[in-house]
């Protein structure tokens, strides 16, 4: 034990969480506020290595050990937990910020995690947490998709739970570290970290749950679960080249799907998708800056998806719609919200000067440079997708196209001066990316602004603008959804289940009515033997069997003389 | 919610709206044409062609537009198919 005192920045959040779900007024607003701060403090003040270290049965454990990637994804998901918190400040709901904190401070806790036992422990109660944000919507769809979502969650956790265990059986060392797909443990490992990363085949997990959270809880919801995912891929399996393909098709897959999507929070809940594909192919191609790219990328996407997340919020609270074909024209009465959502979504497209540009383009660089030509020309064909369905989809629908003739104004103060800090963080990252740099993993020789990359990068958004544009018919919102994965355990499964108790019903009427007749002869001869005077049962009177003793004994005698 | 007499913004005239058309055609014709001014560096040889980036972003959203249309055709269903979203409205 060489536990030194310091404070456990997942520890500030997780108490807070629990603070906060008895208070009320002034003071459950400062602690909204100041918890996520202190954490931060306590991060920072963290020195890099071994914090705690714990033996516990034949194990070693880590519950506290800091690194450059770690800290970077512990601070960003602190800072998420702050603007989430004040964007969230006026939601009225006792259960939604606590179950937040909590799940943001398991979040922590699994990225500061020295072990795999830790980080499963906090991994379920991330789960826990992010259940009851979803909860918390009030809603019979929101507890619907809650179970659900808990579900699919659980079912993730036991494969990583037996992923762990053979782990552990098969190394005796519980440390996390690098691991290579070369055995069933590490296999279930890896699929349980995919599956909260929104991988296929249960991607649909995602765009199914989270949009039935309230306006803020989506907000929060967004940022942890997956990126959690691409955190533990980041240390688990870089350079698995699997990895780049399931990256590639989530990055179509949210593509295709947001653009068939009437509602805006499923658009952006596919976006989700799709931008942690690009990360999972940077993770794929597993070089230095491949994994830079992946983490900042990660840093990067947390601020803008949350920021269009805001926005969509803020059109959702004023106006209680979310399905573009209902909006339209809002720019007229919230020019903010406008604005904030159309820098999150410049942002998300890898616009020069804002975040993405100088985080996604690492990822096509190391593709580049690694001469993986297909992968490359995807990623570009993909780059052109994002501008496409969330670059312009998202806010065109919702702020501009027809005048829906709503006229909601811009949100409470609480929630402006959220999406305006993420807002100018956008920026800010997009203008001077060497703050971020300096915080990823492995030192940084990556020039994002050069000539050619902005002329290209350019050329292929405009005219992806363009191609939305001249094909706007084809993508006019209609009333309807796509069918995706979650229809096999929404319908399909339930019917089948249905009807395989159906048929057990029948089954066991028949197999009931054939019986009876001889179970009831069975049954009268089992009486007659064994009911208090039946034949086996009765007590015998001490004369008879003294008797029958008798009789016994003196056919031995006989038959002994007889054997004689 | 609703202004009673909704003043008209600047982006409500299709006057306004045309200029808007004109200098997007503009920029993305500037943007082809700086490929005269600065060298591109390409890695790839098929980076190397005029215009690739902006032909590639085109052709490659017309892809998915038209790919999704056909998915759609499969897969949409009125967004009332779940029963349950139903109850919420």
């Amino acid at each position: 034990m060489s536990n030194s005192l310091v404070l456990h920045p997942a520890f500030v959040l997780i108490v807070s969480a629990l603070a906060l779900s008895v208070m009320r007024g002034k003071g459950r607003n400062a602690v909204i506020l100041l918890a996520p701060i202190f954490a931060m403090i306590a991060l920072w003040l963290l020195p890099e290595g071994k914090l705690w270290e714990v033996d516990w049965l034949d194990y070693h454990l880590t519950p506290l050990a800091v690194d450059k990637l770690s800290r970077l994804f512990a601070s960003i998901f602190a800072l998420m937990t702050f603007a989430g918190g004040l964007f969230a400040l006026r939601r009225n709901s006792r259960l939604e910020i606590p179950a937040a904190f909590l799940y943001a401070g398991a979040a922590i806790g699994v990225v500061l995690a020295g072990d795999l036992v830790t980080v499963f422990v906090f991994w379920e109660i991330m789960a826990v947490g992010s259940t009851l944000v979803i909860w918390s919507a009030n809603t019979t769809s929101a507890w619907k998709a809650s179970l659900r979502y808990a579900m699919i969650h659980l079912a993730g956790g036991v494969v990583l739970f037996a992923g762990v265990t053979g782990h552990l059986l098969a190394t005796g060392d519980a440390t996390f570290s690098r691991m290579q797909p070369d055995s069933i443990a590490h296999w279930l490992i890896l699929v349980g970290f995919l599956i909260n990363a929104g991988a296929p085949p249960l991607s649909a997990w995602l765009p199914d749950a989270y949009p039935s959270a309230s306006w803020s809880g989506m907000v929060f919801l967004s940022a942890f679960t997956t990126k959690t995912a691409v955190y533990v891929l980041l240390r688990g399996f870089p350079g698995t080249e699997l990895l780049i393909w399931v990256g590639l098709f989530m990055v179509f897959y949210g593509i295709v799907f947001a653009l068939l999507e009437n509602d805006m929070r499923r658009i952006l809940a596919y976006s989700i998708v799709n931008q942690v594909g690009f990360m999972v192919v940077g993770i794929g191609i597993g070089t230095e800056l491949a994994l830079n790219g992946a983490a900042a990328h990660a840093f990067t996407h947390i601020i803008y998806k949350a920021l269009l997340l805001m926005s969509a919020g803020a059109v959702l609270a004023a106006t209680g719609r979310s399905k573009c074909s209902e909006l339209g024209g809002l720019f007229h009465s919230m020019p903010l919200t406008t604005i904030c959502g159309t820098i999150g979504a410049l942002s998300i497209s890898s616009f020069p000067l804002t975040s993405g540009f100088i985080s996604k383009s690492m990822i096509s660089q190391a593709a580049a440079d690694g001469h993986l030509q297909t992968v490359w020309l995807l990623l570009a064909a993909a780059s052109a997708g994002v501008f496409l369905h969330a670059g312009i989809k998202f806010p065109w629908f919702v702020f501009f196209q027809k005048d829906s003739g709503l006229r909601p104004s811009d949100p409470p103060a609480s929630m402006r001066w959220a999406m305006l800090l993420f807002a100018f963080l956008c920026v800010a990252l997009g203008v001077w990316p060497e703050e971020l740099y300096a915080l990823l993993p492995y030192p940084v020789d990556y020039v994002p602004y050069t000539a050619a990359h902005v002329v290209t990068q350019l050329q292929l958004l405009l005219f992806s603008g363009l191609a939305f544009f001249v094909m706007l018919d084809y993508l006019k919102r209609t009333p309807t959804i796509t069918l995706d994965v979650d229809w096999f355990w929404r319908v399909a499964y339930p019917s089948a289940a249905r009807q395989a108790a159906a048929h057990w019903e029948n089954l066991c009427a028949r197999v009931t009515a054939d019986v009876s007749v001889k179970a009831v002869t069975v049954r009268s001869f089992i009486a007659r033997h064994r009911q208090p005077d039946g034949l086996l049962v009765r007590s015998w009177p001490t004369r008879s069997m003294a008797m029958w003793v008798m009789v016994m004994l003196l056919a031995y005698l006989f038959l002994y003389y007889l054997g004689r | 919610m609703k202004n009673p007499a909704p003043r008209t913004h600047w982006l409500d005239e299709p006057k306004h709206v045309q200029w808007l058309w004109r200098g997007f055609i503009a920029v993305l014709a500037l943007t082809v044409l700086a490929e005269l001014v600065f060298s591109l560096h390409p890695t790839f040889q098929i980076e190397g062609w005029f215009g690739f980036h902006a032909a590639f972003g085109f052709i490659a959203c017309a892809l998915m537009i038209i790919g999704a249309k056909a998915m759609g055709l499969l897969l949409k269903r009125p967004d009332t198919f779940y029963a349950e979203d139903r109850t919420d409205e």
